[in-house]
């Protein structure tokens, strides 16, 4: 049994601010829909389904907010799921609107993933002592400094390739309107220069808190066909893996869930060298230091050289193998919808309506997302064609 | 043209308080050892795993994190969640089986409603902006809805009664019913009122529970060696309303109208209806248009226990034993989620051979 083609044919996104006190959680999800929708040249009438995902519940103090959203979301009278896999949520929850076209139930679906962290307090949220769980309360910095400080031991890497990243995503996010971060000078030295928070991370090599919501119309093959649209953004592959959070033989330098997850998704989109085949990438690297550690988890790299691309400066707009094209998560953070950013970053690229961060020519793009202690993986590769395999 | 998927195995736990405070593993490997013996398969077999449960009822963020544990899942798996009762899980893992890209699934949810006050931490649930503020309780909400019901005339509340002891002296043979025993309406009526016009045995009984499921494709490269019974899916629908309760008729439930009509209810001879209160039963009842004959919840129902994130499973496991039974040839299962029924969700199902 094969499934159908299913593509993203409308992308929309809110500008990403630390607190967006000018909508409320509906008012903010409607920015990106409406963009969405317009995008994809689609009304309400045309979607038969909506999926939504976001980070804890906690973190804006609601209840299944999806209950209270429905009117918003233009659901009443459909069907409407709720998708939360932690970090990694966003990705999740582009794969399960996909596959309700994939296996042929809907024509059209609109996803949407927001976080509106300013209604709450989310490191409260992360605080709440849990029975028989040793407590970290170091913030998700001090959970993944040792993770990266692994990486530097295991292979070898000079310690500015963290800051290599951060200015370049910086200097990235000054292309893309909607970026939280809009920091002209940030620069290596400068990078290196900010205060030392989790060693061996630095203050301008972590995200920012963001309040945001990016929405997908996807669609079936033959909606793409009544469409108007000419650019739509083929899904050739989606995966995604878990693991548990501790267990003694876990490597969470170079996960295996996140190798399975990339060795099925090149396997499933027909890609033997995904640094030759792919385009650009936008990877989900909340802390600098996880653009060389995912590009080796990926396969862009062999353990212990991804950092070796970054160097050479390929991880550029204009590089072999672009990344965070839009200035990434580590310009613009609203949690459950960082992964749908990069999912839908991935889409644009391929449409070709990028803009300002446009790598010329994409015509297939992976989009990255994870959660967790590095243990929850989801990701797509987008074409500009058709998958032909 | 959906691909044949059957419901193979189910495990469920459910009581007033789980002892001491068990975490989400302690839950789950005993549910997943009974599936794996009423199968004969082992995790190998499965290509899919989605759970469903909330944050809110654990009272901390990303509580389904640790229930990863319990598949033991190293080598990783193919994996995904709901915050929503865990029957949406399983309609997420059958629409992953209609991709074609995987061919089995085991689908899980957990709920400990006893670490909190549930009708309260249910009424986050509301605008955040305008209700909750206001702190509208879970039961507060429904008895609205009753009473909306019993003066348009749309029930009464004998009906509600009948509802009730039918339930009780059903669970009376379910060992893992809470409350139960043969009651008759006459019982039900001499208890003092709750939340007017709701007595308590009107209300679900504030539960703790985790239950799980496997379904697979009747292609799945396993399935000859399955042990088990089947119980084939015939139709897989859900709708959500508007959240405002001023915008929606609370006499009568359009989703569930909607969803039963288009998973198609003809010929059903057994209902497992998640009514977490009397008179939903009855609105559930007319939504789908079940006719005197159709048996209703035989396991006693949500009103005999209401496991929140599981109860919804529970009913399409629940009516998977009767037809595994071979005591329904063609049976219905339903769903609930939100504030006086906002998001319903039905299965149907058959037996095959």
């Amino acid at each position: 049994m094969s499934h159908k083609l299913a593509a993203v044919i409308g992308v929309g996104q809110t500008h990403h601010r630390a607190k967006r006190g000018d909508v409320s959680m509906a008012g903010l999800l409607r920015e990106a829909i409406d963009r969405a929708m317009t995008d994809a040249q689609v009304t309400f009438n045309d979607i038969d389904a909506i999926v939504i995902g976001k980070a804890p519940d906690l973190f804006e103090g609601v209840m299944m907010p999806e209950l209270y959203l429905a009117e918003a979301l233009g659901a009443p009278g459909k069907p409407l799921l709720r998708v939360h896999t932690a970090g990694s949520v966003g990705g999740s929850t582009a794969i399960v609107a996909a596959s309700l076209v994939e296996a042929g139930i809907h024509e059209r679906v609109l996803t949407v993933a927001f976080e509106k962290q300013s209604e709450s307090n989310a490191m409260w949220a992360l605080s709440v002592p849990v029975p028989f769980i040793m407590p970290v309360h170091a913030g998700a910095g001090g959970y993944f400094a040792p993770h990266v400080r692994s990486y530097i031991r295991r292979s070898g890497a000079p310690t500015h390739i963290g800051a290599i990243v951060a200015a370049k995503d910086r200097q990235n996010a000054l292309k893309n309107p909607y970026a939280h971060l809009q920091n002209p000078d940030t620069t290596v030295e400068s990078v290196l220069a900010s205060q030392m928070l989790w060693d061996p991370i630095r203050y301008d090599e972590t995200c920012p808190s963001s309040d945001g919501a990016i929405a997908l119309v996807i669609a079936s093959e033959d909606a793409v066909a009544k469409s108007d649209i000419k650019n739509p953004a083929w899904i050739h592959g989606t995966q995604m893996r878990s693991e548990p959070t501790t267990a003694a033989e876990r490597d969470q330098v170079n996960p295996q869930a996140g190798r399975d997850a990339s060795a099925a998704l090149w396997k499933q989109a027909g890609i033997k060298s995904p640094i030759d085949e792919i385009d650009c990438a936008e990877i989900y690297v909340p802390f600098s230091w996880f653009e060389p550690m995912w590009l080796e988890n990926l396969g862009f790299a062999e353990p212990g050289d991804g950092w070796k691309l970054t160097e050479a400066g390929e991880t550029r707009i204009e590089g072999k193998i672009p990344v965070n094209m839009s200035g990434g998560v580590l310009s613009s953070n609203p949690i459950g919808a960082s992964g749908m950013l990069r999912f839908g970053e991935a889409a644009l690229q391929v449409m070709g309506e990028a803009g300002e961060h446009q790598v010329e020519g994409a015509k297939k793009a992976l989009g990255h997302a994870y959660g967790g202690g590095s243990q929850f993986f989801a990701m797509w590769v987008v074409g500009a064609d058709k998958p032909s395999h | 043209m959906t691909r044949d998927v059957a419901i193979v195995g189910f495990s469920q736990r459910q009581m007033k308080e789980f002892d001491g405070s068990p975490t989400c593993v302690e839950l789950l490997v005993p549910i997943f050892q009974e599936l794996w013996e009423q199968t004969g398969w082992t995790k190998t077999d499965i290509g899919f795993w989605c759970s469903g449960s909330s944050d809110y009822l654990a009272g901390r963020a990303f509580s389904f994190v640790s229930a990863v544990d319990a598949i033991g899942a190293l080598p990783p798996v193919m994996e995904s969640h709901v915050e929503m009762d865990a029957a949406w899980a399983l309609y997420e893992a059958w629409v992953k089986i209609q991709t074609g890209l995987v061919d089995s699934a085991l689908v899980y949810g957990f709920g400990k409603s006893s670490a909190g006050v549930l009708r309260r931490v249910l009424s986050l649930q509301m605008d955040p902006y305008t209700v909750t503020p206001l702190w509208a309780d879970a039961v507060s909400l429904a008895a609205i809805q009753a009473r909306a019901g019993l003066e348009s005339g749309a029930f009464d509340e004998s009906q509600m009664a009948d509802v009730v002891a039918r339930s009780m002296t059903d669970a009376a043979s379910n060992d893992s019913a809470i409350r139960k025993g043969a009651t008759t309406a006459d019982d039900v009526l001499a208890q003092p009122l709750y939340a007017d016009p709701l007595r308590r045995w009107d209300c679900a009984p504030v539960s703790d529970g985790a239950s799980a499921m496997i379904i697979t494709a009747a292609d799945a490269p396993g399935f000859d060696k399955l042990k088990g019974n089947k119980a084939w899916i015939t139709g897989f629908e859900h709708r959500v309303e508007p959240g405002a309760l001023n915008s929606r008729d609370l006499k009568v439930s359009e989703s569930t109208k909607s969803a039963g009509a288009a998973a198609g209810v003809d010929g059903v001879d057994l209902a497992e209806l998640h009514a977490p209160f009397s008179h939903q039963e009855l609105i559930l009842k007319d939504a789908l248009g079940l006719g005197d004959d159709v048996r209703i919840n035989p396991s006693g129902g949500a009103l005999t226990a209401n496991p929140m994130f599981t109860a919804g499973l529970n009913r399409i496991g629940e009516a998977a034993r009767q037809v595994w039974a071979g005591d329904s040839q063609r049976a219905l299962a339903h769903a609930t989620s939100g504030p006086a029924l906002q998001q319903n969700l039905v299965l149907t199902m058959e037996a095959r051979a």
